[in-house]
């Protein structure tokens, strides 16, 4: 065996360890070291598993050895996002609100990696609450992009991405709320997913905006992706809002043609606001499916430009109550000697959250309060509608969207730290997807003039998956941008 | 200002947050743009649009009247910051 | 000049579900603190809430029984407030669209009229935990057990003019929905709560402004407290003042209300569509399947009572005051085949003892077909109506069936005719000058030779027989 394990796919992961090349110990500490090596730099992780992870990899081996673990994911190295309650694990959130917050249980998807016999290495470093584009709302520091380690690795699934991009584990469990996956894999040349809302259980994922977040995996290629999300998609009937409907194994047809393709392209996805070199990536990867044979065609989402606006309404609305539990009583940050309730909530929550996720709770009361709810969320709630019937008239002609995944490249750290509205504006193209709560991805097509990786994003209709996985991977078997680490973590 | 900062000191009460004097005016101004940016939305004619609170048109799934839960007060007070005798404890509520 | 009250209720009732409204904790009343407050209860960072279907059933039920309205789809929405009972700083309930709509109930008043209440709406929420105000190191206990336990507020028009009218509708709604089973309706546990909205006002004038007391947690209270709102009320605006809105709380202790601090800041409940929710669709099917379950009700059980049994209005009333007491006496009136009687000792004696030992009657000592096997006995003869009640003391203490202390304490009716007039011969021997004033027209003396009849026999002679041979005897 000459390849490195890092540089593996999950799938030659699972076929070396079960075909005895090596063993998930050695898999798990070959991450382990990278993760050691290189942590320190990204600040990719703020909780590293390595006594857990060591010990799961002894359990499972000896399962694999006795047959009892066959599947997939049986033994593969992973990842979560610190915002999935993991038993036992410090779930942060990326808060110093859950600075000590150790989960007395396991999310849905943390239960079915497990399950599934795979190995937490640890909890990626996030924006607070999942709130913000460059991972710098983070109580335990920003995260550095590995493309460029003086810029942000995008956010709020930035840690994850880092991670992905530098090979320190080989799957991340990201979520996405309104371009929490699809920025930072833009950002850091990896591909990322974001099914359709209602596809994977919400369930012990520390909730924003409670009708917009969605799981999803993070990881070099789309086939990784369709791996682990057969692993964690499907019906749990502890999330309301959790789907039930088969679910397809998205591997059976990653090969199947994308002859005929029709790829529509909105066109104010590529007006004003779309830097040049960007666009220009795009175009070119464009063509390449165009020569392959897919039909190209220009639609139009009228309303896309009002996304951002809604969402600065409804993510707000449904986050300020969502952490209205964060009251210092039951768990979490509690001040030092509270004079009375009023005082324990106010100053247990104010030193507990950061500045961006006071301005949402702030935001976010404001436009449900007495007076002002038809004024903003009412009317947030029914452009939201507009936006997504926009999408249902463009699927009327076109089988996906195609399009920017982020206006830029990744961007130097702090260069928005300061300026709310210019992060807001990062999630521009991907915030539209998310109110209609389509399944969107992002998967590498190349670098741009400064350097720095593109995403391309690709939107397919409710619950079309397995569609979209099957065009990243057909791009992904012609292509080698996915595969591109920076020279330093190869 | 899209909000004042008697707006925004009312919106911090009522959301439970200790804004400090000094933190006013940059809530203030940071409020007021997102406000700002907020309001495109009143340009857009929404007479006879239904608001749309999911993206799923789906309705609620009912669970079985069964007990399923068992006590775990010691790992879940484990995690509280204070507790005695099995409650949790917060300054003295008066009714 | 007259005062006008007006008062309308929200009755908080717990639904009798055996798990919590979202989670499948369990509601069990009077655990150990916190030992029935799940993941979903104590409002852990990342949970979800699950909607339990009886909940719904017993809202729908409701509903049916106050010919109400219902929705075919309902909202759940959350009410945000910040308060340590309340875990997620946000109550689940429901808003804009609750699940039944508008309704109504009936009470009787006291001269015997009927009026009509209207329910504007029952909704379905959760409710909260309690805070123990007992010292610890000054400090106030959260215990969650509660949190969560369904509740189906039901909202009343403000149609009531007087705390009497209240206190009806409320013991209305409380029989109803023990009669439906939604509710077990224990007002000491908190299964059955009220809150009062009273204002004054002259009449034919708009509504005054109203204060909403809280933790009316019995009949005698709400009475009382009502009656001392208003009156407080009408204080202030004769010597000047206005009525403020606001919540005050009432203290059986001192019977007064005052003003509650923690809600002093003017609440902003931020209600929006709870998006962890999606709307409850009740379909015809589910209004069917519920009506089919649907037990009869108080008022048509109390028409049908009066019919088929020849009740008067005021037994049927009493009978049906409670679908355990009704169960008992049909089966008693089945057993038995007196349906007169039988309501006549439901009412009477078991009532009477059921009301001294503060037992309920689902778990009367004496079972409806022992009572009937007691009524029979009255029925045949074999016991005077007398005799009975000292029987069923017996029975009540446990000391077998009717028969079997008939026969143990030798209670059985003297019904041989030659061992009465044989008696009777005796008693008029003994008695020559009774006799000759009976015989000279003292009819009054009739009543002195029953007596000392009965006397002679225990009680156990059968009281028709005795008349009869004493008319004949006396006649000479």
């Amino acid at each position: 065996m000459s390849d490195p394990i890092h540089s593996l796919s999950l799938k030659k992961l699972r076929d070396g360890i079960h075909a005895g090349n090596f063993s998930v110990m050695e898999a798990t500490d070959a991450y382990l070291e990278r993760i050691a090596n290189f942590n320190e730099e990204l600040n990719a992780f703020i909780t590293v598993t390595r006594d857990s992870a060591q010990a799961q990899a002894v359990e499972i081996d000896n399962r694999i050895r006795k047959g009892e673990l066959d599947g997939a994911m049986a033994g593969l190295p992973y990842a979560l996002k610190d915002l999935f309650c993991s038993k036992d694990v410090l779930t942060t959130c990326g808060s110093n609100m859950l600075r000590n917050f150790v989960s007395p249980y396991d999310a849905h998807v943390a239960e079915r990696l497990k399950a599934a016999g795979g190995v937490l290495l640890g909890k990626n470093n996030m924006d607070e609450f999942a709130m913000g584009s460059s991972n710098e709302t983070s109580a335990f520091g920003n995260v550095r992009n590995p493309w460029d380690t003086d810029c942000v690795p995008g956010g709020s699934s930035g840690g994850g991405a880092a991670t992905v991009a530098a090979r320190l584990a080989p799957v991340a469990l990201g979520s996405d709320t309104g371009g929490s996956i699809r920025q930072p894999a833009s950002f850091c040349n990896i591909t990322g997913i974001k099914p359709t809302y209602g596809r994977i259980s919400r369930y012990g994922m520390i909730a924003f905006a409670s009708s917009l977040d969605q799981c999803g995996p993070m990881a070099p290629s789309a086939e990784d992706c369709a791996i682990t999300l057969n692993v964690i998609a499907g019906l749990d009937a502890r999330d309301s809002t959790s789907v039930d409907r088969p679910v397809p194994d998205y591997t059976a047809t990653l090969n199947d043609s994308i002859d005929g393709l029709k790829i529509g392209l909105p066109k104010e996805f590529f007006a004003e606001g779309l830097n040049p070199q960007v666009g220009a990536v795009i175009e070119r990867a464009i063509k390449e499916f165009e020569a392959r044979g897919a039909i190209i065609k220009e639609v139009t989402l009228p309303n896309s430009h009002l996304a951002v606006p809604v969402y600065y309404v409804v993510a707000p609305a449904e986050c300020s109550s969502n952490l209205s539990r964060f009251d210092g009583v039951r768990f979490g940050h509690r001040c030092e000697n509270p004079q009375d309730l009023k005082d324990l909530y106010e100053r247990s929550r104010w030193e507990g959250f950061g500045a961006e996720v006071k301005r949402r709770i702030m935001i976010g009361t404001y436009a449900l309060s007495a007076g002002y709810y038809d004024a903003y969320y009412l009317k947030a709630q029914k452009i939201r509608r507009l936006i997504q019937q926009d999408f249902a008239e463009a699927f009327k002609d076109v089988d996906v969207i195609m399009g920017p995944s982020a206006p830029t490249t990744a961007f130097k750290l702090g260069a928005k730290k300061d300026d709310p509205i210019a992060m807001y504006l990062e999630d521009l193209y991907t915030i539209p997807v998310s109110l209609a709560g389509l399944p969107g991805m992002t998967f590498p097509i190349g670098f741009a003039a400064d350097g720095l990786p593109v995403g391309m994003q690709l939107v397919g209709n409710y619950f079309e998956e397995a569609r979209m996985l099957n065009i990243a991977h057909q791009y992904q078997l012609s292509t080698d941008w996915h595969t591109q680490v920076p020279a330093k973590f190869a | 200002m899209a909000i004042s900062e008697a707006e925004v000191r009312k919106v911090a009460h009522l959301a439970r947050l200790a804004m400090t004097e000094d933190s006013v005016e940059a809530y203030t101004r940071n409020l007021s743009n997102i406000l700002d940016l907020v309001a495109q939305m009143e340009a857009v004619d929404t007479d006879g649009v239904v608001p749309m609170a999911h993206p799923l048109d789906m309705t609620q799934r009912l669970r079985e009247d069964v007990v399923t839960e068992t006590n775990h007060r010691e790992a879940y007070q484990a995690v509280a910051p204070e507790t005695e005798d099995g409650l949790y404890l917060v300054p003295k509520v008066i009714e | 000049m007259e005062w006008e009250t007006v008062i309308g209720l929200e009755i908080h009732a717990q639904l009798a579900t055996k798990s919590k409204i979202f989670s499948g904790s369990s509601t069990a009343y009077g655990a150990e603190p916190n030992t029935q407050a799940s993941l979903v209860d104590l409002g852990m960072p990342g949970v979800l809430p699950v909607l339990n279907k009886e909940a719904v059933h017993m809202a729908v039920k409701f509903g049916l029984a106050i010919d109400a309205h219902l929705a075919p789809r309902s909202v759940f929405a959350r009410k945000n407030y910040f308060y340590p009972d309340l875990p997620k700083g946000y109550q689940i309930s429901q808003y804009e669209l609750p699940i039944v709509g508008i309704g109504h109930m009936d009470i009787e008043l006291e001269d015997g009229s009927i009026k009509r209440i209207g329910v504007t709406r029952a909704h379905l929420e959760e409710d909260a935990g309690k805070s123990l105000h007992e010292d610890f190191q000054g400090q106030t206990g959260i215990d969650l057990n509660r949190a969560g336990t369904p509740l189906l507020e039901i909202v009343s028009e403000p149609d009531m003019r007087n705390a009497k009218e209240a206190v009806a509708y409320m013991k209305k709604l409380h029989a109803l929905v023990r009669y439906l089973g939604v509710c077990d309706g224990n007002m000491q546990e908190g299964s059955f709560r009220c809150d009062a909205n009273v204002s004054v006002r002259r009449p034919g004038q708009p509504f005054g402004t109203r204060a909403e007391i809280k933790n009316l947690n019995s009949f005698r209270f709400i009475e009382r407290a009502i009656n001392h709102e208003v009156e407080r009320q009408i204080d202030i605006i004769e010597s000047g003042g206005t009525v403020v809105q606001e919540t005050r709380l009432y203290d059986p202790d001192r019977n007064e209300t005052r003003s509650m601090r923690s809600k002093e800041d003017a609440n902003d409940y931020r209600y929006f569509p709870d998006p962890d929710l999606l709307p409850v669709e009740i379909t015809p099917e589910f209004i069917a399947s519920v009506r089919a379950t649907l037990p009869e009700l108080p008022e048509a059980k109390k028409q049908r009572f009066i019919t088929q049994y020849s009740l008067s209005t005021y037994d049927a009333d009493m009978l049906t005051q409670s679908r355990d007491v009704a169960d008992y006496f049909e089966a008693v009136a089945q057993g038995c085949g007196d349906a007169k009687l039988a309501a006549n000792w439901v009412n009477g004696d078991l009532s009477a003892a059921l009301n001294r030992t503060g037992i309920e009657i689902a778990n009367a000592p004496v079972a409806a077909d022992a009572f009937a096997g007691l009524l029979k006995r009255i029925l045949d003869n074999t016991i005077s109506g007398k005799i009975a009640k000292e029987v069923f003391d017996a029975m009540w203490n446990g000391e077998g069936d009717a028969d079997s202390v008939i026969d143990k304490k030798g209670l059985k009716q003297i019904t041989d005719t030659g061992a009465i007039e044989a008696m009777i011969d005796e008693i008029i021997a003994a008695n020559p000058k009774q006799t000759e004033e009976y015989r000279a027209g003292k009819d009054k003396l009739f009543g002195f030779f029953v007596g000392a009849a009965m006397k002679a026999s225990k009680g156990k002679a059968n009281p028709e027989q005795v008349n009869a041979i004493l008319k004949q005897k006396l006649a000479g």
